[in-house]
């Protein structure tokens, strides 16, 4: 929410500088020394009528200026959901029969870690994948330990571990079709999906 | 008759057995050399899909060199005077047929004989019956007649009634039982199939489109137990062959359960659970759904794929406290875990998939050998293995009721597809020609089911 009334401010001053500087001109307080009690009311009455005119433009004008601000700032807060969905749903990859985080996957898992914190209501599920060199139901087991290897470095970073499901496929879901080591690598991997409070993701 | 004789000789040789027949007129039970069997040709009399089935069966028994005749009758001229000899080996119950009026009982043995028979099946029809005779060529009479009401061909019971056939007649022969009707439950594209032995009637048995692995039969053929993906957990479902009914297992859907094994006795579940704290092995008796006992404590190892002995007294399992997944076993009740088959560390890769012989006798499992699975069989009471495939990748063996066949997955022909292996002769036949097909289970020997023959 922060973000979003710190936007709607800005929207809001920029619009108060948008009518102070508007095209219209401001009205003239010099009268011409015309006087009579007709004269002066007429003046009168058009001062009024320019200042309400005035008033009305600058209003619509207002009102046009924060209704874009506002569409931009929602299509920000978007692309930065989608920023941070992306960077949640990266995928992290495994050596061949191991389960251990590797050290390039670890800025990762920092990302995720930092994502789930600024989103409190945020629930997702790890779910472990091998290759299909293994033994098929053997894989079942690896899967899981690659889960929860994910999720222990979660947790161990503060995240809380009710917060995260884990779930196995063996080698019985690979994302890439092949049998050679490049779609065996990208196979042996975790994948990161929400669960819930995945709607309005905030950026760390 | 030369001619003839030559040819039949030649037809008979096996694709890829390692028995060299040599000459056998006059000589039976030779060691290493099967008896033969020939089945008699018989022309308008109806029953030649059952004597195909009949005699695919006892050649896939791998017991007898199978002698097929030529389809003309010119070799089967009886001498009808040819009185049936050595009448002590007749221990037939039913008596002789007496139905074609061509022969009854009598055949021309000596002739038989000189083509290296020493068994001759004949498949007659007496009215709705199918009678099988089975002559002893040697004994130069009947051995044992079978009749069966059969149901009509192409009833859903018809062929495993004709295995079932098959099988009366190995056990008359030889005193020992069959595996012709019997089944191989299997996986492909995430769905369980069933297909007789012999590689026909293939049949669609899971009944979900969710995604299945792992089926185990229970002991009495009548129902079988599996794997399925289900909301993010692994479930376990128990399902009646006949019916197509299904149940979960009651403590199944908070976890994720797979490879679920069935003790001999029907009444105990063993399987696998992976938790936060690794996988373990658990158990659950399925008949009061009570009693889930926890058989493994891992913590830093993952222990799964449990298979029970046939006395239900002790499992096998697979461990990975050494590093690497290898073979353990322990008491039933999870005590005095031990390994199982033995290994060189850093050496030995890893080994899976155990499957208890029928028999008592022996594990077999598959092991990775220079980055592929070959198939082994573990000697349960020596502790020593032996690696029984090297041609490509081989996975997932099951044992046949018999405990000396094994089907498996291989990918020798260029994709994965199911095999068939005879640990004796080492032959080897394709059980399935489709792609995909993995995680077999073999049946125990079916027994009729109740609606069929009184």
């Amino acid at each position: 929410m922060k973000s979003v009334s710190l936007l709607l401010m800005l929207g809001v001053s920029v619009a108060t500088v948008a009518t102070s500087c508007g095209g219209n001109p401001a009205p003239q307080n010099t009268t011409p020394a015309v006087d009579t009690a007709a004269e002066n009311q007429r003046v009168r009455d058009s001062i009024n009528a320019a200042n309400a005119e005035a008033e009305r433009q600058a209003a619509a004008e207002r009102e046009r200026i924060e209704n874009q601000r506002r569409a931009d700032s929602l299509a920000a807060l978007a692309r930065a959901g989608d920023e941070v969905r992306s960077s949640l749903a990266a995928m992290i990859h495994f050596d061949l029969d191991k389960s251990n985080i590797r050290g390039d996957d670890m800025g990762a898992l920092d990302q995720k870690v930092a994502i789930l914190q600024a989103n409190p209501d945020l629930r997702i599920r790890i779910g472990g994948h091998c290759d299909e060199r293994g033994s098929d139901e053997y894989n079942l087991a690896l899967g899981n330990r690659r889960a929860q290897a994910a999720k222990q470095y979660l947790v161990s970073h503060g995240i809380d571990a009710s917060r995260i499901e884990t779930q196995s496929w063996g080698e019985e879901r690979p994302a890439v079709d092949g049998h050679d080591e490049s779609a065996w690598s990208q196979n042996r991997r975790d994948e990161f999906e929400v669960i819930s409070g995945g709607d309005n993701l905030r950026r760390p | 008759m030369t001619p003839v004789l030559l040819a039949v000789l030649l037809t008979v040789a096996q694709d890829t057995s390692t028995i060299d027949r040599g000459v056998r007129i006059g000589i039976i039970y030779r060691p290493g050399v099967r008896p033969g069997l020939v089945m008699l040709p018989r022309t308008g009399m109806g029953l030649d899909s059952v004597r195909t089935i009949v005699a695919r069966d006892l050649d896939y028994s791998d017991r007898f060199e199978v002698i097929t005749l030529p389809g003309g009758d010119s070799i089967r001229l009886a001498t009808p005077s040819a009185a049936p000899r050595g009448t002590g080996t007749r221990r037939s119950g039913s008596g002789t047929t007496a139905t074609g009026g061509a022969q009854s009982g009598t055949l021309n043995y000596p002739l038989y004989q000189a083509l290296g028979a020493d068994f001759a099946l004949d498949i007659t029809a007496a009215g709705d019956t199918t009678v099988a005779t089975l002559h002893d060529i040697a004994a130069a009479g009947i051995r044992r007649t079978a009749r069966v009401k059969l149901p009509p061909l192409g009833n859903p019971d018809f062929r495993q009634a004709v295995h079932r056939l098959a099988d009366q007649a190995l056990q008359a022969a030889l005193g020992t039982p069959g595996f012709a009707a019997t089944r191989v439950l299997f996986v492909k594209d995430g769905k369980v199939y069933q297909i007789d032995q012999d590689g026909v009637d293939q049949k669609l048995v899971s009944s979900t489109d969710r995604q299945a692995m792992s089926p185990a039969w229970g002991a009495d053929g009548r129902h079988f137990a599996y794997m399925e993906f289900q909301a993010g957990k692994g479930w376990l479902y128990l399902q009646e062959m006949a019916t197509g009914k299904r149940t979960a297992v009651s403590t199944t859907g908070s976890a994720l359960d797979f490879t679920p094994a069935f003790s001999p006795d029907g009444q105990t579940l063993a399987f696998s659970r992976a938790t936060e704290e690794g996988t373990d092995l658990y158990t659950i008796n399925v008949k009061t759904n009570c009693c889930l006992r926890r058989l493994t404590v891992g913590r830093f190892s993952d222990n799964l794929s449990p298979t029970f002995s046939p006395d239900g007294q002790r499992m096998a399992f697979v461990s990975t406290r050494p590093g690497l997944p290898q073979i353990y076993v322990m008491a039933a009740d999870g005590t005095d875990q031990q390994l199982f088959a033995p290994f060189d560390y850093g050496v030995t890769g890893s080994s899976n998939a155990p499957e208890w012989s029928p028999d008592g006798q022996s594990v077999a499992f598959h092991r990775d050998v220079a980055g592929t699975l070959q198939v082994f069989v573990l000697d349960v009471r020596t502790r020593t293995v032996r690696q029984l495939t090297s041609v490509g990748r081989n996975e997932d063996p099951t044992w046949a009721p018999d405990s000396r066949h094994l089907a498996f997955v291989s990918d020798r022909s260029g994709y994965r597809q199911l095999w068939i292996i005879d640990l004796d002769t080492g032959r080897i036949r394709p059980l399935l020609q489709q792609s995909g097909a993995r995680l077999p289970a073999w049946s125990p020997r079916l027994s009729e089911a109740p609606s069929t023959n009184p």
